[in-house]
């Protein structure tokens, strides 16, 4: 019995280590952790076509979450999403239904594809404003996209006095139909929002590891003096981010657009928490620096599963809200857990060896 | 008396670790009644942290506190002032937009039966404590009003007010006046006369010497050596600080300085406040040559670096590297076209520390592995690898963050980082700055080694001993200005001290003026 310290010993250091991983895998653990409970607990929820459903809805969320990472990593902050989607929205549904007129007589009709290339252009040009807005007048993130989410929103009411585009089929003589493509499509059996997902989140993903661009976000969140005594192009970077994020919401607009037919002004109030909500969920530090995009992609999963889970097994909405909360306080809470841990792992070793 | 007996308050192995350096290494420290009890030591030595401990702003990894023979620990500095441990913080800890009263009586203010704050009671009671520094303070005025030396003096008074057991003093000279010096050291006889333990900490042996009753010196975070101050004198301190192994200085190699590679022509930078920061200030620097910049803190060293790089917008004069002026105003572009520099501060602006060490290492040069728009991971992790093994960086994976490393070590990172980039001309403001012995060595070796390979090493350094021992040439600035420069073989310390002494104080209007042109 003598030999009981050291044998308590060397299992609460590797218990240490354990305990870490398993809260670096957090995120993943309360994805598998949904999926089983709803499995069990809400009839239906494993069926082939509730599964699609789902990753419908969590598509959204993800597109928007992708592009917020990006800013939350540099340090920033992106309210505005939201009110791009309900613009972007709009420039579609109007473009479809009235087209541009001249002013002389004419007026011109875009097929889908070029309606589609210019709502884009719009969402990237409104993430082109929050940049200048930042970098060129320093203005604070969060102030300068609250004043654009206002100023996008407004537009967006403006542009039918607030009533919805209807009946966005199209005219075959003026070549504006399909553009339900996007939103009802299926390629392979799954989604088309699905198949622009999964391309963006590897493009997303790759840059976000690959590309100098990419490597330079990070180095602008974890210390921005630092980037640019290293010559990064600070300016540049943010510029990026912000675009990035007009352009993921502006690819939720044309869905959300596309799957009803319809373009409503007030579509996507409040998707910007959503987003932040996902991203946080997934890792991202909001001091900067620290994020990934798989993670983002997972914590979008989470928050979505657990909203339209809660729905099939019939919990109130209002429930439902208190659980999102709590799951992202737990969620932060778990996170700074761990990196005191970590920083107590490494302290000790370092006292140990000197 | 015996001394165990005014023993007030004793560490014992006390050690303190931060992320990447081990502070304060088993420390055994006695703090005498009635006594001033002397704390020396280098730089980065640990002195502050230890007192730090001390005073419960920071709390000790592994070790016992014992005051007055019993076990304590300190949660937060307010336990320590329960306890009747106070505290003179090196950098101010003083709201400026409070007056003086409010400062001093921070935290415990005197109020009236409904909760109000007193302030006439308080302004009177900081009146008292004022006059006695003699400093034509008044208690109302407003802390951001009055000069550094004031602010330092206000800052003696509150930890004085707080009638304190032990008052620890982190040097409380720095910011001031002779006459203001000698006020205080009549207020520390004063204090100990009544019986209150006194710490001081400062880097001036002559102050150290005359009112010190025992002197303690730490090197490297551990105590070299406690004697009784009768019993010593300033080269006994200064071996105890430096230690035996005296700084290992690489020799020079004899190599001859090729063709001028970088020329500065008339460098100007505006201050905020009026004046010139960097005021007219023309060198050149050959290839393979090394010109230290010496000056006293706030010279414009710093300032010259920055406007060199790029950094300040509005800064004026013209660069030429190898003859070719630098039309480029941004850094990015500047660094590309050969310039590259290792700045003083490495946390604020050296390292991105939640990054790895590779990540931080190829920042800056990241373009070079890249094809197309896709980083060749193969590439970047050889020339890693290489510059890990180059400049000795102890690092046991390099996707491990940055922060984890020791301080020498993270400066080597900061300076593979420049060296990636491929510079010419390479500027290091304080390399050797908070570094341990063995780092200190490889840094100025590998400076040697990149000055025979024909680069251009211009080093700014408040360090007179490493300034002789380094450079080719020597640059002297004082006030934003050059005014000196010096041949290694005809520089004398002196003249380097009186040169960089130019130009304070009143003879301000007086000193060489290099800015006639104008």
């Amino acid at each position: 019995m003598t030999d009981i310290p050291a044998k308590a010993a060397a299992p609460s250091a590797s218990s240490g280590s354990a305990l870490l991983t398993l809260m670096k895998l957090r995120t993943f653990i309360a994805l598998i952790a949904v999926l089983v409970f709803f499995s069990i607990a809400a009839p239906n929820f494993l069926s082939a076509a509730n599964l699609i459903l789902m990753a419908k809805h969590v598509a959204l969320n993800a597109f928007l979450a992708m592009g917020m990472t990006f800013v939350i990593i540099t340090g920033g902050i992106d309210l505005s999403v939201g009110s791009i989607v309900g613009l972007c929205g709009m420039v579609a549904g109007y473009l479809v239904l009235n087209g541009i007129d001249l002013q002389i007589g004419y007026t011109v009709y875009f097929n889908v594809f070029e309606i589609i290339l210019i709502t884009l252009l719009v969402g990237i040009t409104i993430g082109a404003v929050n940049g200048l807005l930042i970098t060129r007048l320093n203005v604070a993130p969060f102030i300068a996209t609250l004043g654009v989410l206002y100023v996008a929103r407004g537009f967006a009411l403006l542009s039918s006095d607030g009533r919805t585009f209807p009946n966005l089929v199209g005219k075959p003589e003026l070549g504006t139909t399909g553009f339900g493509f996007l939103g009802a499509g299926r390629l392979l059996g799954l989604p088309v929002s699905i198949w622009i997902l999964v391309v963006a989140a590897l493009g997303a993903a790759y840059l976000a590891r690959y590309t100098p661009l990419g490597r330079h976000i990070f180095a602008v969140g974890g210390n921005e003096r630092a980037a640019r005594i290293s010559g990064v192009r600070v300016n540049m970077v943010k510029m990026f981010v912000y675009m990035f994020s007009g352009f993921c919401a502006a690819i939720v607009g044309l869905i959300i657009s596309s799957e009803l037919m319809a373009s409503h002004p007030a579509t996507g109030e409040s998707f910007e928490l959503n987003a932040i909500a996902a991203a946080v969920l997934g890792g991202t530090s909001m001091s900067g620096g620290r994020g990934t995009i798989g993670g983002t992609i997972v914590g979008a999963f989470v928050i979505g599963i657990l909203s339209d889970g809660l729905v099939m097994m019939g919990v109130s909405s209002f429930w439902q809200m208190v659980i999102k909360g709590l799951v992202i306080i737990v969620a932060v809470v778990v996170d700074q857990a761990q990196r005191r841990l970590q920083q107590r792992v490494t302290l000790m070793q370092m006292a140990k060896a000197g | 008396m015996s001394p165990a007996h005014d023993v007030i308050l004793k560490l014992e192995d006390v050690s303190k670790v931060y992320a990447g350096t081990v502070a304060v290494k088993q420390a055994n420290f006695e703090v005498r009644k009635g006594a001033v009890n002397v704390l020396v030591g280098e730089n980065g030595a640990g002195k502050s942290t230890l007192m730090k401990i001390i005073a419960g702003v920071e709390q000790p990894t592994a070790g016992r506190i014992l005051l007055e023979g019993e076990e304590v620990s300190f949660s937060s500095s307010g336990d320590a002032v329960a306890r009747g441990i106070g505290m003179v913080f090196q950098e101010l800890n003083l709201f400026g937009n409070m007056t003086v009263a409010e400062n001093i009586f921070a935290t415990r203010e005197i109020t009236n039966r409904l909760g109000k704050i007193d302030r006439k009671a308080q302004e009177k009671r900081a009146g008292e404590f004022l006059d006695r520094l003699e400093a034509g303070i008044r208690p109302d005025m407003l802390v951001e009003d009055l000069r550094i030396g004031q602010q330092q003096l206000v800052e003696i008074a509150k930890a004085v007010s707080l009638d304190a057991k032990i008052l620890i003093m982190d040097e409380p000279t720095s910011a001031l006046s002779a006459a203001e010096v000698e006020i205080l050291f009549k207020v520390i006889a004063d204090l100990k006369a009544r019986g209150v333990a006194i710490v001081y900490i400062s880097h001036r042996l002559e102050e150290l010497i005359r009112i010190g009753d025992t002197v303690t010196v730490l090197r490297d975070g551990r105590i070299t050596g406690q004697e009784e101050m009768r019993n010593v004198d300033t080269q006994w301190i200064v071996r105890q600080m430096i230690g035996s192994d005296a700084k290992d200085f690489a020799k020079a190699d004899g190599h001859q300085p090729g063709a001028e590679i970088f020329r500065a022509e008339e460098i100007c930078l505006p201050r905020v406040t009026g004046g010139l920061a960097v005021d007219h200030v023309s060198l050149a620097l050959r290839a393979g040559e090394i010109l230290g910049i010496y000056g006293l803190m706030g010279a414009g060293r710093s300032e010259l670096f920055d406007c060199i790089m790029g950094r300040h917008g509005h800064a004026s004069g013209k660069i030429f590297i190898a003859g070719k002026q630098v039309k480029e105003r941004d850094t990015t572009r500047r660094i590309q076209r050969g310039l590259a520099l290792i700045p003083e501060d490495r946390q604020r602006e050296g390292l991105v520390s939640i990054l790895s060490v590779a990540s931080n290492l190829t920042l800056a040069s990241l373009s070079r592995f890249v094809r197309l728009f896709h980083i060749r991971g193969g590439a970047e992790r050889q020339a890693v690898v290489q510059m890990v093994r180059e400049l000795a960086i102890k690092v046991a994976d390099p996707a491990q963050e940055v922060s984890s490393l020791s301080g020498g070590n993270q400066q080597k990172v900061v300076i593979g980082k420049a060296l990636l980039t491929g510079p010419k001309v390479l500027l290091m403001d304080e390399p050797s700055r908070g570094i341990d012995v063995g780092a200190k060595a490889d840094v100025f070796r590998t400076m040697r080694k990149l000055s025979r390979d024909g680069l251009g090493i211009l080093f700014a350094t408040s360090d007179l001993d490493e300034v002789m021992a380094l450079s080719d040439r020597i640059a002297v600035m004082s006030n934003g200005r050059l005014t000196g420069m010096f041949d290694r073989a005809e520089a004398t310390e002196a003249a380097i001290v009186a040169a960089s002494a130019l130009g304070h104080g009143p003879t301000a209007q007086l000193a060489p003026a290099h800015g006639e042109q104008r």
